[in-house]
């Protein structure tokens, strides 16, 4: 790339350092502190060089999945990039779900691949995999490092675009050689860095940014529906002003859960396919549409057809493709969420008048429509003395962290249990997988969010489908002393496939139950750490505490959950609208 | 759905042309034909590529187009005025009374004659798309023996230009 490069000013003439010790002062430059990893033939240059340093600390994982799951849900929770460090062939192809989890949801990460010997790349050798090739749909960008000293500007240019414009990962393909402790190369830092063909938004258009406030402040049943991108942008504080300042209802996607407090009573819940009553009816009928940082998801919007009828769509986002990709919108704002609302909110506060009565009258009358929906409670359910519920297993963790633990979850019934149940009022709080859908994700990101902050409550919410996809890391947790709270949603079976098999296919459980289910807390205890076995609503609490209470410790909690139960409310699919929900077994609006 | 000629000023490296490509699958759109060299400056490729898609669809392809890292410009030719040239050659049976007939339809469509043996000609045709197609159907089948085209490159006419 035709870049423009400052190196250091200094005095002195550069020092003279091998591909692998200028790749890891590279990263000390950009101010790693942390990495995951896994060594390897290829990478054992670039694990040596790490040896003879302490600035960076190396976090050595079970799998390489893992490694990249750590790095992201380390880059989740602080905002600054993951970095994973894996051996060519299958390190590298073991990370590949990991990279395209990141992808899917944004977050920035480098991932730095071990390559076999140049001279040996196409020759199907030992190890060798197109690693570029692989990765190439599931990157942002990707290089393949061709001599050692394009080691300092390509680990500039891949920080650039990992962590600027939309996040996301990429890939540094090293090939052995290229770190050869032998071959010395003057090492100079770039200062900064510009690629001519990259020029991600840096603020939004005025005049679009204008119309969209008046059409804002001109609506009767506004709506604000906000996504991760928010939370990517570090606009979260801006978006509780504008929100305050408006008065208006918001609802918040999967992926943008604790951008804005969901204890506010502006809130009206997660919204599409497992959304709430009053966030999915709010959404239908709305006549304006504020869309931030989100980008109406197919696990949104329902039938897009039938989406959002009545209303006007204003869509702010940093990434022009996600710009009526799926949802045609009347007024685009393209920039970073931030300097966009910024704007915006003096455009809102600086308003030439005060809303007319007749303005209050309908915001009034809309807000006594929500409440209607609202009241219907959706999020109820039944208890049962004997069984314990997933719901009421959540709720209980929620009050014991009094609502502050960094939560992660894998996927399926338990994630949306989580997603409901517990109200996230902080952004970065809630981790997890929401594009891809990764199993296997909850407990290494976990322990990314540990590493990253030591002392906080981290808590892993699971079942014992997902956790069995990466449970191997509970070594790693053992070796780090991270002492994360897995909550094992026990229904022995995997409970979202055998919903859809309940809704769907007339109750046929093709290959949805988990057949001889470890003993978790014989295997948990195996592994050094503490297991607890909680089978009677009496014992949740107690139980719970008592894990809690371990602060030093990884406690695994094992709760058998009541196997019957749903995730509700459901979009009706397909062909649905946002309203068209299913409340309980058999019974939809 | 309308033909489209997208013409992208690409970095000149290494796996920059398989981003696109890649791109293209990866998202389910078409690709009908595809043309790529280096340009004057070196450190440039100039791509064009044929896709149909509506008004929507091109929409969408030339931001995902954009959002690659390596693609540093490109427009949508067919939006506007433009010249578009598609280069062929035509491998045909020339023995006996078709060795004249082949001639003379090269010679309406303006084709040169750029290899000759004693049964064969080979036929250099360039114009669009549709006069290559045309030149194809006004040859009895049986004398074509083999066809490539080098796909469509284009500019846009007047004073717009597609540089840096």
């Amino acid at each position: 790339m035709n870049d423009k490069e400052t190196p250091n000013n200094s005095s002195s003439d550069p020092e003279l350092l091998s591909g692998g010790d200028a790749l890891v002062r590279a990263l000390q430059e950009e101010g790693v502190e942390k990495i995951f990893g896994y060594p390897g033939g290829a990478v054992l240059h670039i694990y040596d060089a790490l040896f003879r340093q302490n600035l960076i600390e190396h976090y050595l994982v079970r799998h390489e999945q893992a490694a990249t799951h750590m790095a992201d849900g380390y880059a989740r929770a602080t905002g600054r990039p993951g970095v994973v460090l894996v051996t060519s062939g299958p390190g590298a192809t073991n990370a590949i779900t990991g990279i395209a989890t990141a992808y899917m949801d944004s977050i920035p990460m480098v991932v730095i691949s071990g390559q076999v010997q140049s001279h040996l790349i196409g020759t199907d050798s030992f190890q060798e995999t197109d690693m570029v090739g692989i990765s190439r749909p599931i990157v942002k960008h990707s290089f393949l490092v061709k001599h050692a000293s394009e080691i300092p500007a390509t680990i500039k240019k891949a920080f650039y675009l990992a962590s600027s414009g939309r996040p996301g990962p990429v890939v540094v393909d090293i090939p052995k050689d290229i770190t050869n402790p032998a071959d010395l190369h003057p090492f100079l830092y770039p200062e900064s860095v510009a690629i001519r063909s990259y020029n991600p938004a840096q603020r939004g258009h005025s005049g679009q940014i204008k119309k969209a406030a008046a059409m804002l402040m001109a609506a009767e049943r506004p709506m604000i529906y906000s996504g991760g991108g928010v939370i990517q942008g570090e606009a979260s504080e801006l978006l509780k002003a504008i929100v305050t300042a408006l008065g208006y209802p918001i609802t918040s996607t999967l992926m943008g859960l604790g951008a804005f407090p969901a204890t506010d009573a502006q809130f009206l819940g997660m919204l599409g396919m497992h959304g709430t009553v009053e966030a999915n009816n709010a959404m239908h009928h709305c006549d304006v549409l504020l869309a931030v940082g989100a980008r109406f998801d197919d696990r949104v919007t329902n039938t897009v057809s039938k989406f959002c009828p009545y209303a006007k769509i204003i869509h702010i986002d940093i990434d022009p493709t996600s710009i009526s990709k799926n949802v045609a919108v009347d007024v685009p704002i393209v920039g970073p969420v931030s300097s966009v609302l910024t704007e915006m909110l003096a455009v809102i506060q600086n308003r030439p008048e005060p809303p007319t009565q007749d303005q209050t009258a309908a915001l009034s009358d809309w807000w006594s429509q929500i409440e209607g929906w609202r009241a219907q409670n959706c999020l109820a359910y039944e208890t049962d003395e004997n069984l314990i519920k997933p719901q009421q297993a959540v709720q209980a963790v929620y009050e014991l962290t009094k609502g502050q633990a960094y939560v992660s979850s894998d996927v399926g019934q338990h994630q949306m249990f989580a997603a409901l149940y517990y109200p996230f009022d902080f952004p970065r709080q809630w981790i997890n997988s929401g594009g891809l859908g990764t199993m296997g994700f909850g407990l290494p990101a976990a322990m990314g969010v540990q590493v990253a902050f030591p002392e906080a409550q981290v808590v892993c919410i699971t079942g014992e489908g997902s956790i069995q996809m990466n449970i191997q890391e509970l070594s790693t947790c053992s070796q780090y002393e991270l002492p994360v709270k897995i909550i094992n949603l026990n229904n022995r079976a995997l409970g979202m496939v055998r919903q859809w098999q309940d809704m769907q296919y007339e109750g046929r459980h093709s290959h949805s139950y988990m057949d001889s289910i470890p003993d978790f807390k014989g295997l948990v205890e195996a592994y050094g750490h503490v297991g607890l076995s909680i089978k009677t609503p009496g014992d949740l609490r107690p139980g719970l505490e008592e894990a809690f209470s371990q602060k030093d410790r990884l406690v695994f909690v094992d709760i058998e959950v009541d196997p019957n139960e749903h995730v509700y409310p459901m979009h009706v699919a397909p062909n649905g609208s946002m309203r068209d929900m299913w409340l309980k077994k058999g019974v939809r609006t | 759905m309308i033909r489209r000629i997208i013409s992208i000023l690409l970095e000149n490296e290494a796996g920059a042309l398989s981003r696109v490509v890649g791109l293209f699958a990866q998202r389910n759109y078409n690709i009908e034909s595809l043309t790529v060299a280096p340009t004057e400056d070196e450190s440039l490729s100039r791509l064009t590529l044929t896709t149909s898609a509506s008004d929507i669809e091109v929409e969408q392809i030339t931001k995902q187009l954009n959002k690659l890292v390596e693609v540093v410009k490109l427009a949508d030719l067919t939006e506007g005025d433009h010249v578009e040239r598609e280069l062929m050659l035509v491998k045909v049976k020339a023995s006996g009374a078709q060795r004249a007939e082949v001639k003379r339809v090269s010679d309406i469509f303006r084709g040169q004659i750029v290899d000759v043996t004693s049964s064969t000609y080979a036929i250099q045709l360039s114009g669009t798309s549709d006069k290559l197609d045309a030149f194809i159907g006004a040859l009895s089948e049986s004398v074509v023996l083999e066809v490539v085209r080098t796909g469509v490159t284009g500019l846009s006419r007047g004073e717009k230009v597609l540089t840096l």
